[in-house]
Order: structure tokens, then C-alpha cells, then sequence
């Protein structure tokens, strides 16, 4: 995305004079020249209007009474009456608990584990054993979420699930993980972590080749450990990564994977399951109150810019690094 | 003397060191391994030894009634023809999108190429929402259709960045002007001289369409209400999920007869059960490491933008 406004700075202000002269003078030509290239892009551009601008030309129905005979221009305008309600309402703060709680689980718990896995992946040795880890642990990523959830729920069923079992061997009490509203958050984050740690590494991965060698040359002849290596030279050369991966989740926070969320939730674990894309799914398309889930989202979605600017912004004073 | 003792020491905590980080591979090696591994038993073990908790590793009682009931089970594979179509269908689609405009958007002497990605870009981090979105495709007379699957899919943001770097780095300026000069159009080039040499990339794109039209649900449930054009992942929501979440909530309260013809039904649901997990995911499982490479490729390619 740097590169991108670079491009924009360099358009409009980059060139000396006469080459920008002669470009404006041949702009005309410039463009019948390449004529076919719009046509490449003209489809790609029809499928962004269609279902990305004009659903965001669809959100003004969150300040109105959607009624489906009157279409999205001519329902009766009703200000902010569904923000308000939304706000008033008994379950707000529950959703709002709900939504960060588990996003936050998720970061702390799920966002260092693939950066140690990947430095010790590069600290080991090339090798059969290497290969196999990491072709095992990036496996689980292409299990779909419904297989996913199934998984969850057949190892925590109360009567065969096997981690129950085993829980059992070791001789500790098995919670009702999937009906006991404590333990929603933790199944949630916990699977996750299994599934995508291992292919969360490839890009960490990625920056480590980038790393060196000099360094660590320089590093043994000081006598320094390998650990201290790792720490003083592979650690610092991914912090830009690690940056803006963690700008990225950060922006992403209230948006949590609304899917699998979805196929666990039950009538029992409801109250720390429900989060707001549950919720707008919920009241939009099943219970068709149309203009209340869409001012729902959009609140969601402001929250989610709002966070994602923030975020950059501090890691842009304090790093140096940003997306921006 | 000393210099040598404490090269001699350093070498041994590195020894711890590479101790630590070998045995912290080994366990993230069985943690993931174990539950695929249980799985795959599973279905081919007796229901009575798994749900007794007997069977925890290795395949014990071994039968294949659980693959039986799978290819009796019409819904299956109605599921599973429909989500191949789906698949096959929506990533020619994909690639037929994605990678034209990906190559225009990488070419530096296409004017507009900049407001284009911008306005490509912003649908990254700010979207209509779940019902205004809905409220289009009902518009477009898209529910229940096929074209509810695939359209609202068509590009994905990510993937065309993807492409579009793979695009302005691999393929040499030089060449491209050269073959210009020749007198070859736009359409020539792209055809004759860029594809052919951007096997790597449409592997790439080919694959990570193709998996997430394999795995998709949601669209399914958003915009599908006949089950018979149900993919294979909607199938698979109520028997893994709807069935076993019913039977979750619900069980505890259920005693005597009752409970015996359900133990009996629940038998026959969890070897199904193991046996369709194993059917849905193993094509791409069994693939994926013959392939692991491109898919690597693919996110290394992604992430030199980030």
C-alpha cells in the first residue's frame, strides 16, 4: 500500500516539467494506445461496483425504515432511531464483551505462537523432520469451518469425545465445554490456534530469509549464544512484519470469524457466544428487520476503521512501520 | 585457556538451546498430527470402541460401514456433485477476472491503473455489510441460484494483489516492449507471451479460489434455499453440526428405551460422521503437500507487498 501513494505522489508532482508537458500533450494517445488493457480490467471494475459500492450505496437504509415494496431510495428517512435503539438495548454491552473478549483471547494467544514457531522452524536443521512439521502443521488450514466445527464438537462431546476421555484418564473433571457459556471463548481460540498457527509461520518465515548472515557471523565470533541470536538478530529483523500483521488483526478486531462462531453457537452457550456479526446475521436475515441489522453493521464497521487508523497511526510514531 | 572454556560452554547451552526448540516442534507435531490421525482410526474403527473411548489411536474393530453409508447416502453426493460444479465453474471464473485485470493493473504505461487499484483497494477495508449486500443480490434475481455462489465471489482483492505483483516482477519489462515494437497488440501479448510464461502464478490463483470454493458455506446459507443445489459443505452443517448439536443439548435429559435405539442411531451418526469428514477433506489434504509449494509461493508473493 506504501508503494501505492508513492505511485499517487509521483503522478502528480514527481515529474520535471517538460516530460509532463509532452505526457499531457500525448494522454489522448496514451490511452487509445492501451485500449484493450480496459477492457481486461472492465469486468473485475463491474464486479466491484456491483457487489461492493453498491451495497455501501445500500447503507443509507440503516438511517431509514427499509420497506422492501418502496426499494433502498424511497423508504421514509428515520435519523438515528436504530443506532439509538442498538445502544438502549439490554444486550449491547453483552455483544460489545463478547465481540472484544474474544478478539483479544485470540491476539494474545494466537498471535505470538506463530512467530516462536517460525523462528524455531528456521533455527532447525533442513531435514526430513523440518519438512514434516511443516507440512503437517499447515495441513489443518485448508479444513473447512463446518468440518472445523464438527471436529470441535465430536472431541468435547460429554459422552465420546476423546479429549474428554483422555481428561478423564489424567483423572481431571471435564467440563461441558460446548454448553457451559465459560467455555465458549476458550474452545473458540484454542481450535483456532491448532488450525491456522502452523500456516500463520509462512510469512514470518518469509522475512527471517531475509536475515544476514553477516550478523550472525559477526555474532559467533563475539560468543554469542544462539539463543541471544535469535533474540538480538532473527527477532528484530521480522519486528516490521510482526508490525504490520499486528496492525492488520488489530483493525480486523470486531470482525471475528463470524463462521465458525455461527456453527457453535447453541441456545445454552448463547450468552458469551453472541457477538455483533452473529447478531446482524440474526436480526437481518432471519428475523428480516433489515434496517436495524444494517445500522448494527454499519456501527461495527466504523468501530473497525476507526481502530485499524488508530492503530497505524501509533505504529507509525513508535515504529516507523504502518500500512500507510 | 579461558577462551576455550567458555567456547566449550557456550556450545553446550546451544545444545540445550537446539534441545528446547527440537522438542518444541515435536509437540506442535503431535498436537496437530493427533486429531487427524484419530480421525482418519475413526472411520474405519467400530462405533462402539470409539465412543467407548477404546479406540484413541490406531484403528480397532476395523470396518467400512461408515464409507459404505457415505456412498449410500444420496444427499452426499448430490452435495458433492454440486459443490465440483460450484468449484469448477466459480474458479474459471476467478482466473478469468482476476488475471487480465491483474495484468493491465501492472502495467506502468496504463493510464488510470492508479484511481482503478484505489478504488479496488478501499473494498479491503470498508464493505457494504451482510443485508445490503443481500439486498443486491436479491435484486440481481441471484437467490437461490448458482450465480449467488460464484459472482459475489469473483474477485478476491487479496488475490488479484497477489497477481499483480507476480506480474510487475516476473514478467521483464524488455520483453513486453519488444514484442510492442513487433506490432503485437495488448491482447496478443497478454495471451502469447505473459500467460505462458505465468504458469507459477496461475497455479497459485487456481489453487486458493479452488479451495475456498471447496470449503465455502456461507454464501450457501445467506442465498440458498433449495437443499437440492445444497453443496457439499451444507451437508456436511447438518451432519456434523445441526445433528450433534441437538443431540448435545437434548441428550442429557433421555433415559431407558429411548436411549438404546438412539445409542444405536448415534453409532450408525458417528461412523458416518467420521467417515464424511474424511470423504469432504481428503481431496484437498491429499493434494495439498504435492502442492504445498505454490500455495507457500503464493502467500511469500502476497506478503513482499504487505
Amino acid at each position: 500500500m506504501k508503494a501505492e501513494t508513492q505511485q499517487v505522489q509521483a503522478m502528480d508532482g514527481g515529474l520535471p516539467l517538460p516530460t509532463k508537458l509532452a505526457e499531457r500533450a500525448s494522454l489522448g494517445k496514451r490511452i487509445w494506445r492501451n485500449w484493450e488493457l480496459y477492457l481486461f480490467v472492465a469486468p473485475a471494475l463491474v464486479y466491484f461496483i456491483l457487489f461492493h459500492y453498491l451495497p455501501m450505496y445500500g447503507i443509507q437504509i440503516a438511517f431509514k425504515n427499509f420497506m422492501p415494496a418502496k426499494g433502498v431510495m424511497d423508504s421514509p428517512w428515520v435519523g438515528f432511531a436504530h443506532f439509538e435503539r442498538f445502544f438502549n438495548s439490554y444486550y449491547f454491552w453483552d455483544l460489545i464483551w463478547n465481540t472484544f473478549g474474544i478478539s483479544l483471547y485470540a491476539l494474545a494467544v494466537g498471535f505470538p505462537l506463530p512467530i516462536i514457531l517460525a523462528l524455531a522452524f528456521n533455527e532447525a536443521k533442513n531435514g526430513w523432520f523440518k519438512k514434516s512439521v511443516q507440512t503437517v502443521t499447515y495441513a489443518p488450514h485448508f479444513i473447512s469451518v463446518v468440518v472445523m466445527a464438527g471436529m470441535i464438537i465430536t472431541f468435547l462431546s460429554p459422552s465420546s469425545g476423546i479429549i474428554v476421555k483422555i481428561m478423564e484418564w489424567v483423572g481431571i473433571d471435564a467440563p461441558q465445554f460446548l454448553t457451559d457459556p465459560r467455555w465458549f471463548k476458550t474452545v473458540y481460540v484454542l481450535s483456532d490456534v491448532w488450525q491456522s498457527a502452523g500456516w500463520g509461520t509462512i510469512i514470518y518465515l518469509a522475512a527471517l530469509a531475509g536475515v544476514d548472515p553477516q550478523l550472525h557471523e559477526a555474532a559467533i565470533v563475539d560468543g554469542a549464544s544462539r539463543f541471544k541470536r535469535v533474540l538480538h538478530i532473527n527477532l528484530p529483523t521480522i519486528v516490521p512484519t510482526i508490525t504490520i500483521m499486528l496492525i492488520l488483526n488489530m483493525g480486523n478486531i470486531l470482525g471475528v470469524g463470524f463462521e465458525k462462531i455461527l456453527l457453535l453457537q447453541n441456545s445454552l452457550n448463547m450468552e458469551s457466544s453472541d457477538v455483533i456479526s452473529t447478531f446482524v446475521y440474526r436480526t437481518g436475515l432471519v428475523d428480516a428487520q433489515y434496517s436495524f441489522s444494517t445500522a448494527v453493521g454499519l456501527f461495527n464497521s466504523v468501530i473497525n476503521a476507526i481502530l485499524l487508523i488508530l492503530v497505524n497511526r501509533i505504529a507509525k510514531r513508535t515504529s516507523e512501520t504502518s500500512l500507510w | 585457556m579461558n577462551l576455550a572454556n567458555s567456547a566449550i560452554k557456550a556450545s553446550r547451552g546451544d545444545r540445550l538451546f537446539m534441545f528446547g526448540v527440537y522438542l518444541f516442534l515435536a509437540v506442535a507435531l503431535v498436537v496437530v498430527l493427533y486429531p487427524l490421525i484419530y480421525i482418519l482410526s475413526a472411520s474405519i474403527s467400530s462405533p462402539k470402541l470409539v465412543n467407548a473411548g477404546d479406540m484413541w489411536l490406531w484403528p480397532k474393530g476395523i470396518t467400512w460401514d461408515g464409507y459404505t453409508l457415505v456412498f449410500q447416502n444420496s444427499k452426499i453426493w448430490t452435495g458433492y456433485l454440486n459443490t465440483i460444479i460450484y468449484t469448477v465453474l466459480g474458479t474459471a471464473l476467478n482466473l478469468a477476472v482476476t488475471l487480465p485485470a491483474a495484468y493491465a493493473l501492472s502495467r506502468s504505461d496504463f493510464v488510470g491503473r492508479t484511481l482503478f487499484v484505489i478504488i479496488i483497494l478501499v473494498t479491503m477495508f470498508f464493505n457494504g455489510g451482510l443485508v445490503p449486500t443481500y439486498l443486491v443480490v436479491k435484486d440481481l434475481h441471484l437467490i437461490n441460484t448458482m450465480g449467488a455462489l460464484i459472482l459475489p465471489v469473483a474477485v478476491s482483492v487479496w488475490n488479484l494483489i497477489v497477481a499483480r505483483t507476480f506480474f510487475q516482477t516476473t514478467i521483464p519489462r524488455e520483453l513486453q516492449e519488444a514484442a510492442q515494437i513487433d506490432g503485437c497488440t495488448n491482447l496478443r501479448l497478454f495471451t502469447r507471451v505473459v500467460l505462458p510464461l505465468s504458469f507459477p502464478i496461475i497455479a497459485v490463483m487456481a489453487l486458493f479460489y479452488g479451495v475456498a470454493h471447496w470449503n465455502s458455506y456461507l454464501p450457501s446459507l445467506l442465498y440458498l434455499n433449495d437443499a437440492a443445489k445444497y453443496p457439499l459443505q451444507m451437508v456436511l452443517r447438518q451432519i456434523l453440526v445441526l445433528q450433534e448439536m441437538t443431540a448435545e443439548t437434548t441428550g442429557a435429559a433421555i433415559s431407558g428405551d429411548i436411549a438404546k435405539a438412539m445409542n444405536s442411531k448415534a453409532e450408525t451418526a458417528s461412523l458416518l460422521k467420521y467417515a464424511v469428514i474424511v470423504v469432504s477433506t481428503l481431496p484437498i489434504i491429499a493434494v495439498y503437500p504435492f502442492l504445498q509449494r505454490y500455495f507457500v509461493q503464493g502467500v511469500m508473493i502476497g506478503s513482499v507487498k504487505g
